[in-house]
């Protein structure tokens, strides 16, 4: 199963590629920088979709105390954390020759860059706490905390400034994007979203088996 | 729950002192980093404010659970009959007293030595403080009950408040910047919203899970 979801990541992400760098248009007036959203965007969209997750797996532990609910929270959190990071990362790198600065406390970015901050406390939390049943239920509590937060940050940081271009995907009225491009997008999509599948059952399956050496 | 409450205010009179002189503390600390040009400390004076609230917040609100644990009380605690998110609420109602009082002084104090004209804003920045403390007393209070139990508590603590706690300061920052300013309430009514919203989410968050967080 393991080798069926990694081999399929595997094409997908060289599909991606391929989309990204063959088949996508050079865009006119950023040149080739601008072929970065394909690994920006999917990353940002894996990251909610991780602490979505997050949400769920905590909700559904407390009510029923499944382990694995709770193994799947870690898991998804560790991976929310890094597509986070990977979003901040390629947004700097975008963001310098196109912006002319590798940071900005834009709206956006402010956000992305709590939602990191945020979810590095509840990594914290869980490292910090030997007990693993303790852990597990203060962990779930943090993750829902945090969870019904980001809506408040999105909207607190949004009034508080934006630079950021807005968003061109999901908006109503016909789309600003050439079908090419919002093609090439959704392969990365697809990919990404296989490569977070991926990571967090491998992450899942060695919580299980570190679970059953303590045990 | 009421002799809980009671009991968290005679306790709170040993934190008050303390903290008031904290308070007293940072306030020289602030003037000494803004300098007395008044422009400039006009511009900053919201968020001097608020990092006041904050940091005098983090040090009571750290404490919450730190008399139950330093007596052996914390097994009481867990095996109290009846609803747990009582308990939640009254030490919540505590911590809001608690903060509400040292604000209070904190803001008289900036008007002193700063020399603002606080007379005419006085009812919109109740609003504005006692909307955002509540948020932040809301969380605080659940998070204080989680990391009283870890060893680096004084460390935890503040590493998952902060970033929880961003949204609710942006807001109260930019209201009190308003407030100050001498513009009406309905100008920062988004802000108010927000920090509604805010409230309403995080009390219910915690009095749902409390339960969770007791246990062990």
């Amino acid at each position: 199963m393991f080798r069926v979801v990694g081999g399929l990541t595997l094409v997908a992400l060289a599909a991606g590629l391929v989309m990204a760098f063959g088949v996508a248009p050079r865009e006119v007036t950023q040149g080739n920088v601008q072929r970065i959203m394909y690994l920006h965007v999917p990353s940002v969209w894996v990251a909610y979709l991780a602490f979505a997750v997050v949400l769920v797996a905590s909700i559904v532990y407390l009510a029923r105390r499944l382990d694995g609910a709770d193994r799947l929270a870690h898991a998804s959190a560790e991976v929310g954390v890094l597509f986070t990071g990977l979003t901040i990362a390629t947004g700097s790198i975008w963001g310098k020759p196109t912006w002319g600065t590798w940071w900005t406390w834009d709206a956006r970015l402010t956000s992305v860059s709590i939602l990191f901050v945020m979810y590095l406390g509840y990594l914290l939390l869980r490292g910090m706490i030997e007990d693993p049943d303790q852990g597990a239920r203060y962990a779930a509590v943090l993750g829902i905390v945090a969870a019904f937060n980001i809506p408040l940050v999105h909207f607190s940081v949004y009034w508080w400034r934006t630079l950021h271009q807005p968003p061109s995907l999901m908006k109503p009225g016909p789309g600003t994007m050439p079908g090419v491009i919002v093609a090439a997008l959704m392969v990365n999509f697809v990919a990404f979203s296989l490569l977070y599948i991926y990571f967090v059952a491998m992450r899942v399956r060695l919580l299980r088996r570190e679970a059953e050496a303590a045990a | 729950m009421v002799w809980k409450d009671l009991l968290v205010e005679r306790r709170s009179k040993e934190t008050l002192n303390a903290l008031f002189f904290f308070a007293l503390l940072l306030l020289f600390v602030f003037q000494f980093a803004v300098g007395p040009d008044r422009e400039r400390l006009a511009g900053t004076l919201p968020g001097l404010l608020w990092l006041g609230f904050i940091l005098t917040g983090l040090l009571g609100l750290g404490r919450t659970f730190v008399v139950e644990r330093e007596n052996d009380c914390w097994e009481a605690l867990r095996l109290t009959p009846g609803d747990k998110s009582a308990i939640y609420v009254g030490k919540l109602a505590g911590n809001l007293l608690l903060m509400l009082v040292v604000e209070a002084i904190l803001v008289a104090l900036f008007g002193i030595f700063f020399n603002l004209d606080l007379a005419g804003v006085v009812p919109a920045l109740v609003v504005v403080i006692g909307l955002g403390t509540v948020a932040f007393a809301a969380v605080g209070t659940l998070f204080a009950a989680m990391t009283s139990q870890v060893r680096a508590r004084e460390l935890l603590f503040p590493v998952l408040l902060l970033p929880v706690q961003a949204p609710v300061l942006l807001a109260t920052v930019k209201a009190t910047e308003a407030v100050l300013l001498g513009e009406p309430l309905g100008s920062v009514a988004h802000w108010l919203k927000l920090l509604g919203a805010a409230d309403v989410i995080f009390v219910t968050v915690g009095v749902l899970t409390f339960d969770f967080v007791l246990e062990g």
